[in-house]
């Protein structure tokens, strides 16, 4: 595959030279949540570097023009998840920010029927009723209580878990004295309104971080198309099927999105989403931020029992009291990290269990260059359908089915697949008259049964999406001018994303709240003094919402400002 | 997009000839198909089809380019009744089984969505007419698009009892009832119209979806709801002139002794053509006036008999616009306007009691049967409710006072009832409410508004300030708290022999 990288403004290549390579803060990785924590730390007045080891920033978040004139999302696709204060307080609109709202789904079913879902409740309930009257209902009070289960992650969002965690304490010990976290007034307000919640509202809550979304959605509708329609977002880079327990929390997680305050509105970024990564490393490097490619980090640099800085691969030092890593877990608590240098012994059990963490992959990307707009059979003109989500997921056995191929170690042969068509949002992804078609597809494990990935499997994953396709969408097959195949491999070779999970780990309670990325990081801080992680494998991590890393970011000013609490180490210095 | 027809009687019989290939039996064919069975050029039939699609009658098929049979188009093979059919080509408006004739006598082009349908806001350019037709002769609004259930079974009026917070012990065949419904909280679902049709069978009218709700608040019961929503066209005849109309086209109907809220079955129109319906002396407008219940199928003999009739009468199809003018007028509140559903209310103080929407008078805690809500209501009822609904009047010199205050006379009339909320003050203080529709009402020559507000603001004469624009600012007017309806004529209600009881 030749990558060709899109250029951003002022990022440059190799290692700075700047002060002697002395910075207040490191920032490893360049994907949109290393570039957030850069952006709140040079805002602040941080002299601040992000090290990103790829030729090109983005990491999941990137487009590219892998075929002339045809401009592809390599990865993600579309954004809902982007934090609204990450877009205010860094002015990301003045930076380049332009989200075109993709407002109807589509899912094509066998036979030339389809369930289609509006923007317009009004017509949703007409197309649902098609299908069961009681669903299309039931849709209404479903979203109503997911809006208000949003609006509840929305501010758990707002906060680090073991300041939440501290708070309820407090709360419910109604004495602070064992506990040590100074709570502000916000994180005080979060923790009343958990203790607050009603029983009903606590029982969505737990049924959704335990059930599966076939179950939990069972609670509501009675047709399969519609449940198999909205299980969607509770498989999405999960290597779950709408069947396993834990899967109505993924679903969760989606419905967190908003644009604008309208939730679980999806927006597509114009120039894809590697135009995401541009806009904030412009406003990160508006603030004096300083972006270097081709840098990878070795190791994080430690002196008595705290950060110094980091080397890169090629032995270049360079010094800074703060770093901050957006890897994830293998790679920042474990690879970048020597156990000896954690203070307190620390050190081995991060490192160990930083290697257990789950995040295989199991999802693909396949993107077209195709000649032509795809007619579904289900409405073959062109029309407001195409410029919104389509997605191939008939049923919950088909779901089923594909997640079991999976578990036995092969690639879904008739695939989930959710497509967008960015060039009908976009013109300028495509030329005039011809198009690109992004299709998430899954199940694809990091690891077949068969060995590892090699062209030829490659080719046949390729080749099992576009029968699926052309099943819903005939003589697809023949509009298709180019064509990109990407696996979890791929995934962690070109995005840096070990096992390639698009979350940097699993969203499952195992892994999520005070338990992400680790016991002991799961306030950003880890035990080494000075050094951070922000990536998507921290609090809410996962998508392109900049949340982790902003919050990371605050507490790092945070602890600069107050020395004596800075991490477990304590009498951490302003450096 | 519609395109421009084949000149000549030679065009309208070969359009003629192929709209009669469309069957139930035989629903869809291709262009080239077509073509050659009526041997007729591939471009000419594409235009044929082109002006038969664009007027509504043929369809294209979902899954291919094929060109497909609409239910209870006239002319193409026998129309079962219109199922929700209507979604298989998910991009197509919906449309009433009247949508033909309001369509061709839409001279503005302005539509309204209503619950997915496309409806006339205003056949003329201004509503004026429209307004004035329903209350000095007579206006003719399509009212389809509302929910209807049928309720069957030895349970029916069981269930009802259950659902609703009138007393359905109490209902007789031949009579409606307007009710509210509640969930568990007490807090008002919906209101509508419950007709007994017999003594096991019952049509309930709603505004939004509740079919989910009755089905599972009736389980277990010997009763079905079904959703006829789609098999029932509805006409609302409304105004002074009213039952002359319907004397006029209606047979089997003593119109004369009918009474409020009377339902009678009849006939429209002669001969084997002639249209069944159901009419109800009821209506949305606090007028005389009747709604006729129609199978689709025979939505457009309806019609037709009652835009003849009603030539001499001064009679004009109204839009949405004008009803809404007179249903203010009316003091009658409407769902997602003047009170939000309980089932869409997305926070607690969105939610109201029906006392608190105005509707107290239809909660019958005397009742036997146990209904949804009623634990709730009985304490409501003990503590009082916490906010009312009340009918507002800003009067004539008041707009006078705030528009010279720029040098205008009042600029108040023909615009249409707004919708849009505004807050409520205490005389020069705090908000104690908010207005939610509100209009001048060139008949009673007032401003005239909804509100809910606080319950100790509530008492008719209390003085309270709402906001009005005056040029592109607002300013508070003094408003008094009076009784609702705003306009209450007796025609409403009157009756010929002796008077009836009203409901
Ligand atoms: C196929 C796919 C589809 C997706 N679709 C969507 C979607 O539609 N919507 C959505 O919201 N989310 C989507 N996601 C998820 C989302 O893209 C990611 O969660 C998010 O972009 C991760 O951002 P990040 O900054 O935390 O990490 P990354 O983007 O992974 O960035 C980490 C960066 O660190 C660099 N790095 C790693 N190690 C080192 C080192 N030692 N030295 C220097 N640099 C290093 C990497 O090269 C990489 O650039 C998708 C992900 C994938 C893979």
């Amino acid at each position: 595959m030749t990558v060709e990288p899109m250029a951003v403004d002022g990022v440059v290549s190799g290692t700075p030279s700047r002060g002697g390579g002395r910075f207040d803060a490191i920032v490893v990785g360049a994907g949109h949540n290393g570039l957030v924590a850069a952006a709140y730390l040079a805002r602040a007045g941080l002299d601040v570097v992000v090290l990103e080891s790829s030729p090109e920033i983005g990491g999941a978040t990137r487009s590219q023009e892998a075929f002339p004139g045809f401009r592809f999302s390599v990865f993600s696709y579309l954004v809902s998840l982007l934090r609204p204060e990450v877009i205010h307080e860094l002015d990301l609109v003045r930076h380049g920010l332009l989200l075109v709202p993709t407002a109807s789904t589509l899912n094509p079913l066998p036979g030339g029927d389809c369930l289609f879902r509006e923007a317009d409740p009004q017509r949703t309930y007409r197309h649902i009723a098609r299908h069961s009257r009681r669903d299309a209902e039931a849709l209404f009070e479903y979203k109503l209580e997911m809006r208000r289960m949003g609006h509840l992650m929305y501010r758990l969002q707002r906060a680090a878990p073991d300041e939440l965690a501290a708070a309820i304490g407090d709360r419910v010990a109604e004495s602070a004295e064992h506990l040590d976290v100074e709570v502000s007034a916000e994180v005080a307000d979060i923790a009343r309104y958990f203790l607050d919640l009603s029983p009903v509202r606590l029982r969505s809550f737990v049924q959704m971080l335990t059930m599966s979304s076939a179950d939990f959605l069972g609670q509501w509708f009675e047709s399969d198309v519609l449940k198999a329609a909205l299980s969607s977002s509770s498989i999405i880079g999960s290597m779950l099927s709408p069947r396993t327990p834990g899967s109505a929390y993924v679903l969760l997680h989606h419905y967190m999105g908003e644009i604008d305050g309208a939730y679980r509105e999806w927006g597509f970024q114009k120039g894809g989403t590697g135009a995401v990564a541009a806009t904030i490393a412009r406003a990160a490097r508006s603030h004096g931020a300083e972006i270097r490619t081709h840098s990878p980090v070795a190791r994080v640099l430690a002196r008595d029992g705290r950060t110094a800085g980091v080397v890169l691969a090629n032995g270049d030092e360079l010094r800074a009291g703060v770093v901050m890593s957006s890897a994830a877990p293998q790679i920042s608590l474990g690879r970048l990290l020597d156990p000896e240098d954690v203070p307190g012994g620390a050190g081995a059990g991060l490192v160990e269990r930083a290697a257990r963490w789950q995040s295989g992959g199991c999802a693909g990307k396949v993107n077209l260059a195709i000649s032509g707009l795809p007619r579904f059979e289900c409405m073959p003109e062109p029309g407001p359908h195409l410029s919104g989500g389509i997605t191939i997921a008939p049923g919950l056995d088909y779901v089923d089915r594909a997640y079991d191929d999976a578990k036995y170690g092969g690639f879904s042969e008739r695939p989930f697949i959710d497509m967008i068509i960015p060039s009908v949002l976009d013109p300028d992804m495509a030329p005039p008259g011809k198009h690109v078609l992004s299709c998430f597809v899954q199940y694809a494990p990091y690891e077949l049964a068969a060995g590892s990935w090699n062209e030829g499997q490659r080719e046949a994953f390729g080749d099992a999406v576009v029968r699926t396709l052309a099943e819903y969408a005939p003589g697809i097959e023949d509009q298709i001018l180019h064509r990109q195949v990407l696996v979890p491999p791929d995934i962690e070779a070109i995005a840096g994303i070990p096992g390639g999970n698009i979350f940097h780990g699993e969203l499952r309670l195992s892994q999520l709240f005070l338990l992400r990325p680790d016991p002991a990081a799961a306030s950003f801080r880890t035990p080494l003094p000075g050094y951070y992680v922000c990536g998507s494998s921290t609090q809410f991590g996962g998508g392109i919402s900049g949340g982790p890393a902003r919050l990371a970011a605050l507490r790092v000013l945070d602890d600069l400002r107050r020395p004596e609490t800075a991490g477990d180490g304590g009498g951490a210095e302003t450096p | 997009m519609p395109r421009r027809a084949p000149q000549g009687t030679q065009a309208v019989q070969r359009a003629l000839g192929l709209l009669r290939s469309f069957t139930p039996e035989a629903p869809e064919h291709r262009l080239s198909e077509l073509a050659a069975a009526h041997g007729l050029h591939p471009s000419t039939t594409h235009r044929l089809l082109g002006v038969l699609e664009a007027e509504g009658l043929i369809g294209r098929s979902p899954d291919s380019q094929a060109y497909r049979w609409v239910p209870g188009a006239p002319g193409a093979g026998d129309a079962e009744p219109s199922s929700r059919q209507n979604g298989l080509r998910p991009l197509e408006p919906l449309r009433t089984p009247f949508h033909r004739r309001t369509s061709a006598r839409c001279e503005s082009g302005a539509w309204r969505d209503w619950s997915g349908y496309t409806c006339v806001e205003t056949y003329e350019p201004t509503p004026e007419r429209e307004y004035w037709a329903i209350r000095n002769a007579a206006g003719l609004i399509d009212v389809s698009p509302l929910f209807k259930y049928e309720f069957s079974g030895a349970d029916a009026e069981r269930l009802l009892g259950r659902l609703m917070t009138r007393d359905f012990s109490k209902s007789r065949t031949g009579r409606v009832m307007y009710t509210s419904w509640c969930n568990e909280e007490g807090h008002l679902l919906q209101d509508g119209n419950v007709q007994r049709l017999a003594r096991e069978r019952f049509l309930v009218s709603a505004a939004e979806p509740c079919l989910r709700w009755f089905e599972d608040c009736g389980w277990g019961m010997d009763v079905e709801v079904r959703d006829v929503s789609e098999e029932i066209g509805v006409l609302a005849l409304q105004g002074p002139r009213a039952r002359a109309v319907a004397e006029a086209t209606t047979t089997g109907i003593d119109f004369g002794a009918m009474r409020y809220f009377d339902l009678a079955a009849g006939a429209v129109g002669s001969g084997a053509g002639a249209a069944p319906v159901t009419v109800t002396r009821t209506g949305y407008t606090g007028d005389l006036g009747y709604e006729f219940w129609v199978a689709v199928e025979h939505a457009e003999v309806l019609w037709d008999a009652l835009v003849e009739a009603g030539q001499d009468h001064g009679l004009l199809p109204a839009g949405l616009l004008a009803l809404d003018m007179v249903r203010v007028e009316a003091g009658l509140v409407l769902i997602d306007v003047d009170y939000v559903s309980a089932s869409h209310a997305e926070i607690e103080v969105l939610k109201v009691t029906p006392a608190e929407a105005g509707l107290g008078f239809t909660v019958k805690l005397d009742k036997q049967a146990d209904f949804v809500g009623r634990r709730a209501l009985e304490l409501e009822h003990e503590r009082g409710p916490a906010w009312a609904m009340v009918g507002l009047e800003v009067d004539w010199f008041e707009l006078e006072r705030l528009w010279s205050e720029i040098d205008l006379r009042p600029q108040v009339v023909g615009q249409p009832a707004s919708r849009e909320p505004t807050p409520v003050f205490a005389p020069g203080g705090w908000q104690v409410g908010q207005c939610t529709s509100r209009f001048f009402s060139p008949l009673l020559k007032k401003y005239v508004g909804l509100a809910t507000v606080h319950a100790d603001a509530a008492a008719p004469g209390t003085e309270l300030d709402v906001e009005v624009a005056v040029g592109y600012g607002r300013r508070r007017a003094r408003a008094r708290v009076v009784r609702r309806p705003f306009f209450n004529p007796p025609r409403k209600t009157a009756v010929d022999a002796t008077p009836g009881v009203d409901e």
